[in-house]
């Protein structure tokens, strides 16, 4: 299975190593160099150097033939017109992207993208973990 | 009409101070707060501050009236992208228009139906194009919605079009030529008209026929 990984930092490279620990063929893709030292020593995947906007890096990533792509740089705009550029231009229908803003989040997921929010996570995890204190204190 | 305008840098703030003069209602988005400092002193109350891509400052500003106009004008290619889609999937803003800053982008916002956009680097393109007739064909204006283009073509002593009537060309289906420019003077391209080496002729063409237009009027390129 190949997936590719748009965007390098810390969340892109962890997903990255995580699949290829799990057999994938990945190609990570960032505009930053450094980033390839994030994947660490041992990375035996694809890096591609350059801007997910660009659809000469997306071909060089091989993007028309991957199964899964991940979209995570630090940009929400920026992800959600990656993402949707693989779907609809490449035909690939696994693609997951990070937006941080949990209206943008929503907005696109009502839209067909597959869209993770840290951000309505960590609200929703926060919140959940005040009120079952509230419930041990109401409780006892 | 009631206008939208996000982004306030040179385009966005201009755009707005025009629309103003016209006699528009006008709301003009601006994130960064030096900008915005400088713009509320000419604009007042007309400018707010914040990301326009944020839903609720596309809110503040009146997006679910919805404006007549949205104008993406900001400099970054993705959130004119997503501004201009928030606005009318998630509003129904009936026009939207976007400036493209990159033209390689342009081609995203085609993908993602935002069919009317402006980009400048193109536009000069044209323009320096029109300026070297021995290009070919020179398109003059592109018609995004209707898929069509207003072109031009300076008719050569060796184009396979010199000499011929236009009623006796075989144009592609979708075209029409609509002027023929010689001795400073235009003319309307009537059937009967006879083109002429030096004659320089405006057509209207659908843009996937463009490159036999081409080939009818001038012939094939030369390599």
């Amino acid at each position: 299975m190949k997936a590719v990984v748009i965007g390098c930092g810390r969340t892109g490279s962890a997903v990255a190593k995580g699949l290829a620990a799990d057999g994938w063929d990945v190609t990570a893709v960032d505009e930053n160099e450094d980033a390839l030292g994030r994947l660490g020593p041992g990375w035996r995947g694809g890096f591609v150097l350059g801007h997910g906007m660009d659809m000469t890096v997306l071909g060089r990533a091989g993007v028309e033939s991957v199964d899964a792509a991940v979209v995570s740089t630090d940009g929400d705009n920026t992800n959600v017109v990656i993402a949707q550029v693989i779907q609809k231009r490449f035909g690939i229908e696994s693609v997951f992207v990070r937006v941080l803003d949990p209206a943008r989040a929503q907005f696109y997921a009502e839209r067909g993208l597959h869209t993770v929010c840290p951000t309505q996570t960590a609200i929703s995890v926060l919140l959940d973990s005040v009120r079952s204190t509230a419930h041990v204190a109401s409780g006892a | 009409m009631y206008v939208i305008v996000a982004g306030g840098g040179k385009v966005g703030a201009n755009l707005a101070r025009s629309l103003l003069e016209m006699g528009h209602e006008v709301t003009l988005v601006e994130e960064r707060p030096q900008a915005f400092a400088r713009l509320e002193q000419e604009f007042g109350p007309v400018v707010i501050r914040g990301d326009a891509t944020e839903i609720s400052v596309l809110e503040r500003a009146g997006i679910a009236r919805p404006p007549e106009l949205l104008l993406a004008a900001t400099g970054d290619d993705e959130d004119n992208l997503v501004i201009s889609q928030i606005g009318k999937e998630g509003y129904g803003v009936p026009k939207v228009i976007a400036r493209v800053n990159d033209p390689r982008n342009q081609s995203h916002f085609d993908l993602l139906g935002i069919t009317q956009t402006i980009c400048a680097t193109s536009s000069i393109l044209g323009l320096v194009e029109h300026e070297i007739p021995e290009h070919g064909l020179v398109r003059l204006l592109e018609l995004q919605k209707e898929g069509l283009e207003i072109v031009e073509a300076q008719i050569e002593s060796s184009s396979p079009a010199a000499g011929s009537r236009v009623a006796g060309l075989s144009l592609p289906g979708g075209s029409r030529l609509i002027s023929v420019f010689r001795h400073g003077r235009t003319e309307l391209a009537e059937p009967g008209t006879v083109l002429r080496p030096g004659d320089q002729v405006l057509a209207v063409v659908a843009d996937d026929s463009a490159a036999e237009l081409r080939r009818v009027l001038l012939g094939a390129p030369k390599s």
